[in-house]
């Protein structure tokens, strides 16, 4: 709890002085009427709105569409901030990588015993199909988002990895675009590192991972579970923006281990599938059988190498949060270097001690199940009620394997606008990493998310958290005055 | 000793399908307790019948055939010699170490119940292959065989709620049961000589468990017993659906009826021929 | 271009046309029902528009009494009746999310901002009053203009357009032609004999529910005659809601499509064929066969090149 009081805050600072990145924006602020605020808030909603930017919420019947909130204040940082960051992300998704393509074929990790093979030969996202089989060019994972949380001005930390099928870069886009809407005088004063190429280098990714046979003109499809999945907004306009199908499973078929998909003119090869929809429902012959999602027959296809899956079927392998902890090691395994961003130091329950521990100090810590996503099926220490923390005392007990402890960190906060004026609440950051045959890369920036609650620390949409556009601006920019404005 | 097999499936719709896709995992690998002598596949549609290996080493074929389909029939048919190696299947295809085998599916994840019966009844045995064999016992002792009351999703934990079902929904209990105290188990698909010899309405299906220093080691919950020479081994899986001997799909049309035939048979006159050669 | 995008484009154009249809003919009702006896307003008037929104069954299945109340909620917003506009406007809009990439913002912002409007008129609860009702009606007018509008100005002439467009031909044939069917009898040339002025009334409702009120006048420049205005919703090819200037719609956008994808169908023959035979006759041919029977005949064939289409690009 005492946490709190060390809190970082990405405007204030640590001393209660506006941070180099934040200067500009403090002046404006300070310098804009609350009205003015008020009414780009309401235009914002408006955009969004009528954009029909929507999240489907799971389980929630009366709004099954509803928007994520969107804060007009931007998250800042500086061009070095972005620099570091970015060779650490880059530096991990490598490794995330190689850690796949080992588990999958050699398995030297594990002969090394750096990461115990029951968490990986156990783990559900872990595909025994992809076992001793090659994907295209040994990439798994092509498009990676990575949670990235800070307590202070030093370093980043990482909370999660997601190699499986990310979401929210539509968000990042999206958001971008309001902004400069809504904000023109603020683009002026500051120099954004633009993100709008963001399409272009994923295609690029998918392109450079196409089988041989489609002889450099690859036809690309993105899959999704329909328009009912709660990111199918994102689906319909990444599939806009790349200017490709945007295809269900009923529009796919198999013939012969080719993927074809249903035209107006006929069936149409198809090389490439940037596919959202989870491993289980892909292929009803090889997984859930009553998957409705799926086509009937991918799963050969793609082991005959006729079509590329992206991310790889199995990617999830390493995502997990027990496996989390051992990023680390996993990084020093296959690169020989020290990693760059930090993890949250992580208890591991199935590991006696740490479990006792943890049940000794629930009240202070985030306990997370190993498979859980999306800020289910997790318990915040500080915040939870009595029963809460007995409840998940029970689970942790019967099943200590499927639980990770972390201690609360503060996460920093930045300023948000409500009706009732400028207020700190804590943010994450969701950068998106490429990775294809043509190298690794990412757009500067990110999805920021926010608490919208004060002092919560839960920044999932599906839990009411909400968005930010995220700039990274150059550091001639940051400092006091740059010289010369005119 | 010589075993004979012919295994029909044939698959009709009311309402005739566009397109099929079907995955057939219905052709035995050799291993040191029984070797194939001859062994053919064949479906009755003009189609790419494509061969390869699942991740479990099984052999698998796959094919898609365009319609209107008024039926897909497929037959095995083939020879396979057997010899008693006390259920212990060594010689086999293994492409993952046996902790892979700890996994839960959701046909085979245990429940409270399933737990307690697996620790109930192995608490008095001491080494794992005592325990499996008390599983064994218990599982055969406790379950009424009934094949109306289990279908091909039936859960282990459903399964153990009614005390009923047929050779899937035993071997995943014996599954369920056994990853419960810790030994790796595994599904098996494969067919069983009967003392009758008369015709069979489906395949059969037992497990296969891990013991230290010995292996894996087969069981055979159906009839209480560890499989000598009467079993022939086709695929093994995590659970029945890694397993089965067909998987299909199919776009438009419905009214899908199944019909199966097994015979299985001892080989006569071979098995006299190989006596007199001893 | 995928088979279901399509398909949801072509019933997107559909639902769109039917919405605008629904709404003008409620209101040119409105408008007939509002004289005094006298001056043709029928107590059958409700009936008329049952029938040719096509609602008659479901309506008499819901066991409501025919009155202006019951009907206008009925088309307007019952969720039970399929073809209400605010189902019809759920149907568009769930057309048009499944295919947001082949819609161009302006089109899909259109949609979805009746969408919203409907919502929140339906989320206060009570039946709308009667300026709400008419204010709903005309975001309906509107939404279809600016749809319309949005598609015409910003699509590319694609596919994705000509799929569109048929569809929406296809409907608006289909909606003029049951237009024609019910009120046939007071479109009659014997009808000016016996039942003098008081059917004037009717006619012109006729022709505000194709917004067609105006155009009568500048085409013939003379005072209403009902021949006149079956000739115009059937063989004027400037009139835009004319059987055969659907047709001519129709025929040229099949037309793209068969050169696009360098094939002719079934569809492309049929369409031809039912132009051929509008562009052959004249008002006396088609009283004489019967403007009934001619009505009839025409819905047959147009939902038989709907068939076509659907079969001939897979939906």
């Amino acid at each position: 709890m005492d946490s709190r009081i060390t809190q970082f805050d990405e405007l204030a600072g640590a001393d209660g002085r506006t941070r180099a990145p934040y200067r500009k924006l403090s002046q404006w602020l300070a310098e804009t009427p609350p009205e003015l605020l008020a009414s780009r808030r309401e235009q914002a909603e408006l955009l969004f709105r009528r954009i029909g930017i929507t999240f489907a919420v799971y389980g929630a019947q009366e709004a099954t569409e509803r928007l994520i909130p969107f804060d007009i204040l931007p998250r800042i940082l500086s061009r070095s901030e972005w620099t570091t960051l970015e060779k650490g992300l880059i530096q991990r998704v490598t490794a995330l990588n190689a850690f796949l393509a080992d588990i999958y074929g050699a398995g030297e990790i594990l002969r090394a015993g750096i990461v115990p093979a029951d968490l990986v030969y156990r783990n559900p996202a872990y595909c025994p199909d992809m076992a001793g089989r090659r994907v295209p060019f040994d990439i798994y994972v092509h498009i990676a988002g990575v949670d990235i949380v800070r307590t202070d001005d030093q370093g980043f930390f990482v909370l999660e990895d997601n190699a499986r099928t990310p979401s929210g870069v539509s968000y990042m886009l999206e958001n971008r675009e309001v902004m400069m809407r809504l904000f023109p005088e603020l683009f002026a004063l500051h120099r954004v590192a633009p993100i709008e190429n963001y399409p272009d280098e994923l295609l690029a990714t998918l392109r450079s991972v196409a089988p041989p046979r489609a002889n450099g003109d690859p036809t690309i499809v993105l899959m999704t579970p329909g328009q009912y999945n709660s990111a199918f907004y994102e689906h319909s306009f990444l599939a806009d923006k790349l200017g490709v199908e945007l295809v269900e499973g009923r529009d796919l078929f198999v013939r012969d281990d080719v993927v074809y998909m249903r035209t107006t003119e006929g069936p149409r090869r198809v090389d490439v599938i940037y596919r959202r929809i989870d491993d289980d429902f892909l292929d009803p012959l090889c997984f859930r059988p009553d998957s409705a999602l799926g086509v009937a027959g991918l799963m050969g296809a793609y082991q005959s190498g006729n079509v590329t899956l992206a991310n790889a079927v199995g990617a999830g392998a390493a995502d997990d949060k027990a496996m989390y902890t051992y990023m680390p090691d996993i990084i020093k395994f296959y690169l020989d270097e020290a990693p760059l961003l930090q993890n949250v130091p992580t208890f591991r329950c199935r590991e006696q001690e740490a479990l006792a521990y943890v049940l000794d100090h629930l009240d202070e810590l985030v306990v997370k199940e190993v498979n859980g996503s999306g800020g289910y099926g997790m318990l915040v220490g500080p915040h939870a009620t009595k029963a809460q923390i007995e409840e998940f005392r029970a689970k942790l007990k019967a099943q200590p394997q499927n639980f990770i402890a972390q201690p609360t960190l503060a996460l920093s906060t930045c300023p948000i606008a409500m009706a009732s004026g400028v207020a700190p609440r804590h943010v994450d950051l969701r950068p998106f990493v490429l990775q294809g045959a043509n190298g690794a890369r990412v757009v500067p920036g990110g999805l920021t998310r926010v608490a919208m609650t004060e002092k919560s620390l839960v920044v999932n949409s599906s839990q009411g958290g909400g968005t930010k556009d995220t700039w990274v601006i150059d550091d001639a920019w940051v400092a006091d005055e740059p010289m010369g404005q005119a | 000793m010589r075993i004979r097999i012919r295994h029909e499936t044939t698959y009709r719709y009311a309402e005739p399908p566009r397109t099929a896709v079907q995955h057939l995992r219905l052709t035995p690998r050799n291993h040191d307790g029984q070797h194939v002598v001859d062994w053919r596949i064949d479906v009755d549609r003009d189609c790419r019948l494509v061969q390869s290996e699942d991740a479990f080493g099984n052999t698998l074929h796959r094919f898609s055939v365009d319609g209107p389909l008024e039926s897909i029939s497929t037959v095995v048919e083939g020879e396979v010699t057997t010899f008693d190696v006390a259920g212990v299947v060594s010689g086999a295809v293994e492409r993952f170490p046996p902790i892979l085998f700890m996994r839960d599916t959701p046909l085979t994840t245990p429940n409270m119940a399933i737990c307690d019966f697996a620790r109930e009844t192995t608490s008095k045995e001491s080494g794992t292959l005592s325990k499996l064999h008390a599983l064994l016992g218990a599982i055969h002792e406790s379950l009424t065989f009934d094949a109306a009351a289990t279908h091909s999703g039936t859960t282990a934990a459903e399964c153990f709620e009614h005390r009923k079902g047929v050779c899937q929904d035993f071997s995943h209990l014996f599954i369920a049961c056994a990853r419960a105290i810790s030994a790796p188990a595994r599904y098996v698909s494969g067919y069983f000589l009967g003392s009758d010899g008369e015709d069979q309405v489906a395949g059969h299906a037992w497990a296969e468990a891990y013991v230290e220093d010995l292996g894996w080691v087969a069981f055979d919950p159906t009839h209480g017993v560890a499989p000598q020479e009467n079993h022939v081994r086709v695929a093994v899986a995590l659970d029945y659906l890694g397993a089965a001997p067909i998987r299909g799909s199919h776009s438009g049309g419905g009214g899908e009826t199944l019909d199966v035939k097994v015979r299985v048979a001892r080989a006569a006159a071979f098995s006299q021929s190989q006596s007199q050669s001893q | 271009m995928l088979s279901r995008t399509a398909d949801n484009l072509y019933w997107l154009a559909r639902y769109m046309e039917r919405a605008d249809f629904l709404a003008r003919a409620i209101q040119a009702s409105r408008r007939l029902a509002a004289l005094p006896k006298a001056y043709g307003g029928e107590e059958t008037e409700w009936e008329s528009v049952l029938l040719s929104s096509g609602a008659a069954l479901a309506f008499d299945a819901s066991g409501r009494p025919v009155d202006e109340a019951n009907v206008i909620e009925f088309l307007t917003f019952a969720p039970e009746n399929p073809g209400s506009i605010r189902n019809c406007l759920e149907q568009a809009r769930a057309n048009a999310r499944a295919v947001r990439t082949a819609l161009t913002i302006e089109m899909w912002e259109s949609i979805n901002d009746a969408y919203l409007e409907m919502r929140a008129l339906e989320s206060r609860g009570v039946i709308p009053c009667a300026q709400e009702l008419a204010r709903f009606l005309e975001v309906i007018k509107q939404t279809s203009l600016t749809y319309d509008g949005g598609a015409y100005r910003t699509m590319l002439r694609n596919d994705a357009y000509w799929f569109s467009r048929v569809g929406l031909f296809i409907e608006r044939a289909d909606n003029t032609a049951r237009l024609l069917d019910v009120k046939y009898h007071v479109l009659l040339p014997e009808k000016e004999i016996v039942g003098g002025s008081l059917d004037y009334f009717q006619w012109s409702a006729i022709l505000r529910a194709v917004s067609a009120h105006t155009a009568y006048h500048w085409v013939y420049r003379t005072s209403m005659k009902p021949w006149l205005v079956a000739d115009l919703l059937i063989l004027r090819p400037e009139m835009p809601r004319s059987l055969i200037s659907c047709y001519e719609s129709i025929v040229r956008n099949l037309d793209n499509l068969a050169r696009a994808h360098g094939r002719q169908g079934s569809s492309q023959r049929h369409a031809r064929g039912v132009y051929g035979k509008l562009e052959k006759m004249n008002m006396e041919s088609v009283f004489q066969g019967g403007l009934h029977e001619f009505v009839q005949s025409f819905i047959t064939e147009n939902n038989r090149l709907a068939a076509l289409i659907s079969e001939q690009y897979l939906f």
